[in-house]
């Protein structure tokens, strides 16, 4: 039972100083979760603390790769609009990389 | 036929700062306590006058933040202290204490250290009070300034009072909490994620308490509010009201920036920010009678040097790690150029209080024919600063957008401009630089600047602003009133520009 920190990860150090046990530390590119330590805050706090502060929706993962927080739940940013707003970037890259 | 200027002297106050280069006119200055007025005189960010001579920086020490703003994204730097989309390098405390004597070293201008993020100092409390904790320690002569959200001021206010710190900063956005729940989707409190309306409420509870306590330790309190067009522009009048009435000292109105590629919710969704005349307008209903703070430029979280210049590259993290400091003689320099500055702007001060023509002037009505009122006009001005104009048009980095009327001469705030020639091989831009330089001078009818080229000429005319070069070197109210009664004398001032003409057959 452990959470686990992807690579949308922007290093903001948020989640750092709340684990309870001490399980998540800064890492390169990203920061991590030490699986053997996360209880997933079972016994500390209702919530899991580094999901309930992490600004980044979709960094942080359970066991089967579902996000705590799904796209959309905590910008409010319709989903639309972010999938608008990514292919936008796509789109951009596709050119970059064709010329 | 000439327009006589006279004086008026009902509103020239006397004592206290009668600078009118400094942006504020006696009177509102007189508003201010003076312990006040001696706290602010030296911090670049507040004084027009201070900050062309002092420095001050930002160091990014603080990258974690307790709440979402709706105009913020967290992949870049907090969008309440700094442009959305600038990323600064986060240094840790030892570095960025070792980085802040460095550069008090190299210029001994250096007079405030502010953390302002890249997230929320007071969510990274550790971080931000070893950094003051180091810096009082090892250059007290160093003001020192934090910026909040304020979810944990309360909280922090003694160990800000410990430091010493005497600038506190808190973004205000709201008193409402239903207007909150459109700014601020969630908070952290408590080790929960509080959305919505009740996170709001919380926020703002906390805002208002971190004030009083501040106010209550006799902790400067400036507040920073965002202007967002449809969610709080109306709104922000109340909480001026609130905040000056609690103590707050200034209240800054700063302009919402959002773009859709900023990744913002407010960018995503096409909200949009205010024009230069609804900002003005807004700043001129909350903060008409203390507008000091309309120098604010909203500068990145790591910037170095002087307001309008960032000489942070100069600073690498290699060049501090090696750097021998000199500590006793870096604050002796900086004391000794403090006293030189001092002098100067105190000898300004008693040339202009000398000086037998007071700055406040205004137009003799009696000459005219009509006495129908003269409508006001926005003049922007290029300056490099001692209260002239004394700047080319195209080597404007910003300009002093000011109002003339019947009444005098006011100061409005700062227009920044990307600076359309650097005279290199940026000049390929120039066009569309230049558009938008002319642009930001939305508003404005007349350009006062020392020189101008042919072709922003042509462009200023064509948006009907009228280029002047004609008063170089001059002090810069003077200037504005002689077009200003220019202008009256051509009977180009009678009606309202906005009111249709009204058929004079
Ligand atoms: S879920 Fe709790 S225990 Fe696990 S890493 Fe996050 S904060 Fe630490
Ligand atoms: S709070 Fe989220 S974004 Fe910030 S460091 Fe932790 S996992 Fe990364
Ligand atoms: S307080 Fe600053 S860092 Fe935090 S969400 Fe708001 S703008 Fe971003």
């Amino acid at each position: 039972m452990a959470l686990e920190i992807n690579d949308l990860c922007v290093n903001c150090w948020a989640c750092e100083p709340l684990c309870p046990n001490k399980a998540i530390y800064s890492a390169s590119p990203h920061f991590e979760i030490d699986p053997d330590k996360c209880t997933e805050c079972a016994g500390d706090f209702a919530d899991a603390q580094c999901a309930a502060i992490c600004p980044i929706e979709g960094a942080i993962v359970d066991e089967l790769g579902d996000a705590l927080n799904p796209p959309g739940s905590l910008t409010g940013i319709p989903l639309q609009l972010l999938m608008e707003a990514a292919g936008a970037l796509e789109g951009t890259a596709a050119k970059v990389s064709s010329s | 036929m000439e327009l006589p200027v006279i004086s008026n002297t009902a509103e020239s106050g006397g004592g206290g700062c009668s600078s009118h280069s400094c942006g504020s006119t006696a009177d509102q200055l007189n508003q201010i306590p003076d312990e006040i007025l001696q706290k602010v005189f030296n911090h670049p960010c507040y004084s027009e006058d201070a900050h062309h001579h002092f420095a001050r920086m930002h160091v990014a020490v603080a990258p974690a933040c307790n709440i979402q703003c709706n105009y913020c994204n967290r992949k870049y730097d907090c969008a309440n202290e700094s442009r959305p989309g600038v990323v600064s390098e986060l240094l840790t405390p030892d570095q960025a204490a070792k980085k802040t004597l460095v550069v008090a070293s190299e210029i001994p201008q250096m007079s405030v250290l502010g953390i302002a993020g890249p997230g929320d100092p007071l969510a990274n409390p550790e971080r931000t009070f070893a950094t003051f904790q180091m810096l009082s320690e090892h250059a007290p002569d160093i003001k020192l300034c934090v910026s909040t959200n304020g979810l944990m001021l309360p909280q922090s206010v003694d160990e800000i009072a410990k430091h010493n710190i005497d600038h506190v900063t808190i973004t205000i956005n709201c008193v409402d909490p239903d207007v909150g729940a459109k700014i601020y989707p969630w908070i952290f409190w408590n080790n929960k994620r509080i959305k919505g309306r009740e996170g709001a409420a919380i926020l703002i509870e906390q805002q208002q308490k971190g004030l009083e306590a501040c106010i209550a330790k006799g902790v400067l309190v400036k507040v920073n509010s965002v202007m967002i067009p449809g969610v709080n522009d109306e709104h922000l009048k109340e909480v001026s009201r609130v905040v000056k009435s609690k103590g707050a000292f200034l209240h800054n109105v700063m302009p919402l920036i959002a773009e859709a590629e900023h990744g913002t919710y407010y960018g995503l969704t096409g909200q949009r920010g205010p024009t230069q005349d609804e900002l003005q307008a807004l700043q001129d209903a909350c903060a008409g009678d203390m507008n000091m703070m309309r120098h604010c430029r909203q500068c990145r979280a790591d910037a170095v040097g002087l307001l309008g210049e960032d000489r942070g590259a100069e600073f690498t993290l290699d060049k501090i790690a090696e750097y021998e400091l000199d500590l006793e003689g870096a604050a002796a320099r900086r004391a000794e150029v403090r006293d030189r500055i001092a002098a100067e702007l105190e000898e300004k001060r008693n040339a202009k209080a000398a000086a037998p023509a007071p700055k406040l002037v205004a137009l003799d009505m009696s000459g005219l024919a009509t006495k129908e009122a003269l409508r006001p006009v926005k003049m922007a001005v290029a300056t490099s600063g001692g209260g002239v104009i004394n700047q080319h048009f195209g080597h404007a980095k910003e300009f002093l957008v000011y109002e003339a009327s019947e009444k005098g001469v006011r100061f409005l705030g700062h227009r920044k401009t990307d600076l359309y020639c650097s005279g290199g091989d940026t000049c390929g831009d120039a066009d569309t630089t230049l558009q938008q330089t002319v642009k930001t001078l939305e508003g404005c009818e007349v350009v006062l600047c020392s020189k101008i080229g042919y072709e922003p000429w042509g462009m200023l005319e064509e948006a009907g602003i009228a280029p002047n070069g004609e008063h170089a070197m001059e002090g810069i109210e003077d200037a504005v009133m002689a077009v200003y009664a220019e202008m009256a004398a051509a009977g180009k001032l009678v009606a309202p520009v906005e009111a249709p003409a009204q058929s004079a057959a």
